[in-house]
């Protein structure tokens, strides 16, 4: 039995990638490892989701159910507790191996993948701070997961090492759970989350943000579980000032120093990957270099709000059907979108200009804070679009619309950040 | 003594100070007055939160304040929502407890009790 498309990964980019395929009447199959659908927004019950695309503030689950509502009334086949843990391609098919503890190891055969299986957290290990290994050292994703799905909360006496907003989200849920939260160590001058929730998560609860501060020491008790940590400041060039150290006791430290995107399942097809986004290079439909295999939402490129991984999911689940329906101009050449001057990446990476649309979503982070920025495009040295972006922040991923027809047929492209003069 | 507030209209986040006189400075615009003033007088927050349940495969609920509640009573409703436990099948938007602490707001289901899909 071949499929048009399967899609891996349930939450908000798998759901509306296959919504937007299945509703062009294509066979789509959804194949998720959790058991239920929605993704990550199920852990995050605080609110603020959906101001674009619903004009509401819902909480991260009631988000999850507008789409997994739709999903269920289209009756799209999908799979739960079904890990994908091979892809192979040969010929223009794809093997899409699965696991799954009552069915065992199954194969499914497709036309097209869309790979949408989120981010993961970075740990402990890929920052390496020095100090004893105990218990107690936990990413802040899954102490939400802990406390919003099963109940259980990780410590009572917490601190939080970075400033992205899952710790500051963290923050204000164990304090409101009754746990003793004694402050966020931020590494840079400036916090990495949303203004709401430095304002909503810390300074509502007195809970102090130490910027330009890091964790310098991990200190176990006899028993293997943490007892202490030291925190001390650091210089511009993140150097630790001597002297500067605090001794926090403490029985758990919450990281929450980042998102990678997972594309883990890509491995073994020879993908190409972008290190500024630490996931694969797409083009303006999403697709990878490897024909038919597409990638959409946080395994793309981690959004801070699910309404752009929405928006990009679908467009990506237009791209496919497109790509079914053989609708391409000519087999034609590819120009190259690269980031310049304050850019710290850009998707897609790729144009393919025998993919003629209208508009082109250009998404893109700036390396620092700037007011009254142009966002300019060039091509050939020459200045082919230019936009006012009003303010822009590290924090924000901003998304604009390039006009198809501004693009010369040759040479590259370079996007870059300047301040309005 | 001077009160220091960063304003969340929008992503600029002026800091803006209040002084004794409740003179407010800082702002670039007139809607982070606004904001100010509202945040002195009568701050009100929505609470989200769990609740706990009777059903093995969803043993927490996720729930909210349908309306913002005053910020002082966060903590009073925390303790309000922690006493009770579900014991019936719930659907999104159900109410769980109704007029929290008098407060007007309705403690609502953000997530169906769902079994297994
Ligand atoms: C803590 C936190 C707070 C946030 N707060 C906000 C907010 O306030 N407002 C806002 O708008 N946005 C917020 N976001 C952002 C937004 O919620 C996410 O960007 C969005 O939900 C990600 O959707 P996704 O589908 O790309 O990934 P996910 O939701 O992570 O979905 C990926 C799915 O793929 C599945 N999967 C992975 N690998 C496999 C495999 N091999 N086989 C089968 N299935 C697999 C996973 O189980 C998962 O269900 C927040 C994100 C986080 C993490």
């Amino acid at each position: 039995m071949m499929k048009d498309v399967i899609v891996i990964g349930g939450g908000a980019g798998g759901l509306a990638a296959a919504i937007e395929i299945h509703q062009a009447g294509k066979d789509v199959l959804l194949i998720e490892r959790e058991e239920f659908l929605g993704g990550i927004l199920n852990q995050c019950i605080h609110n603020g989701f959906g101001l674009e695309v619903f004009k509401e503030e819902y909480t991260g689950p009631e988000y999850a159910n507008q789409f997994i509502d739709v999903f269920l009334q289209e009756k799209i086949d999908y799979l739960l507790d079904t890990t994908v843990i091979g892809l192979k391609k040969e010929g223009h098919i794809f093997t899409v191996e699965t696991s799954n503890e009552s069915q065992g190891i199954e194969f499914y055969q497709t036309q097209t993948v869309v790979v949408s299986t989120g981010s993961y957290e970075r740990t402990r290990g890929q920052i390496s701070i020095p100090g004893d290994r105990p218990y107690g050292v936990i990413t802040a994703g899954s102490a939400q997961r802990y406390l919003n799905t099963d109940g259980l909360l990780v410590g009572k006496k917490v601190f939080i090492l970075g400033s992205g907003d899952i710790g500051l989200i963290m923050a204000r849920r164990m304090k409101l759970e009754g746990a003793e939260v004694l402050g966020v160590a931020e590494i840079m001058p400036h916090s990495n989350g949303l203004n709401r929730n430095i304002v909503q998560c810390l300074n509502d609860f007195d809970i102090p943000l130490y910027l330009s501060h890091t964790v310098t020491e991990i200190i176990a008790d006899d028993h293997q579980r943490l007892s202490k940590i030291k925190v001390s400041k650091v210089d511009e060039s993140f150097r630790v000032i001597k002297g500067s150290e605090k001794v926090f006791e403490v029985d758990t430290l919450l990281l929450s120093i980042g998102l990678i995107p997972d594309v883990t399942i890509l491995d073994d097809l020879g993908v190409e990957i972008d290190k500024r986004t630490k996931s694969v290079k797409v083009n303006q439909a999403y697709e990878t270099n490897i024909e038919g295999l597409f990638v959409c939402g946080n395994a793309l490129q981690v959004h801070d709000l699910v309404d752009n991984v929405t928006l990009e999911s679908k467009r990506a689940g237009q791209a496919v059907v497109r790509y079914l329906n053989k609708d391409k101009v000519k087999e034609n050449h590819t120009l190259s979108l690269n980031p310049g001057t304050n850019l710290a990446y850009i998707t897609p990476q790729r144009l393919d200009m025998g993919l003629e649309q209208e508009n082109i979503s250009l998404s893109f982070r700036s390396r620092k804070k700037m007011e009254k920025a142009v966002c300019k495009i060039y091509q050939n040295s020459q200045l082919i679009f230019e936009k006012k972006l009003f303010f822009v922040l590290p924090a924000e991923m901003e998304t604009i619309q390039l006009p198809f027809k501004t693009i010369q047929d040759q040479g590259d492209l370079k996007v870059e950040l300047e301040v309005k003069s | 003594m001077k009160k220091e507030f960063i304003c969340i209209v929008c992503p600029r986040g002026c800091r803006i100070s209040v002084d004794d006189d409740l003179n407010i400075s800082g702002n670039q615009c007139p809607r982070g007055k606004t904001y100010v003033e509202n945040e002195m007088k009568s701050p009100t927050r929505i609470l989200t939160t769990t609740v706990k349940t009777i059903f093995e495969y969803t043993p927490r609920l996720s729930c909210k304040t349908d309306k913002p509640i005053p910020k002082e009573l966060l903590f009073k409703a925390m303790e309000v929502i922690n006493d009770v436990v579900i014991e019936e099948e719930i659907n999104i938007g159900d109410i769980i407890i109704m007029n929290i602490l008098d407060t007007g707001a309705n403690v609502i289901a953000t997530k169906p009790s769902r079994k297994k899909e």
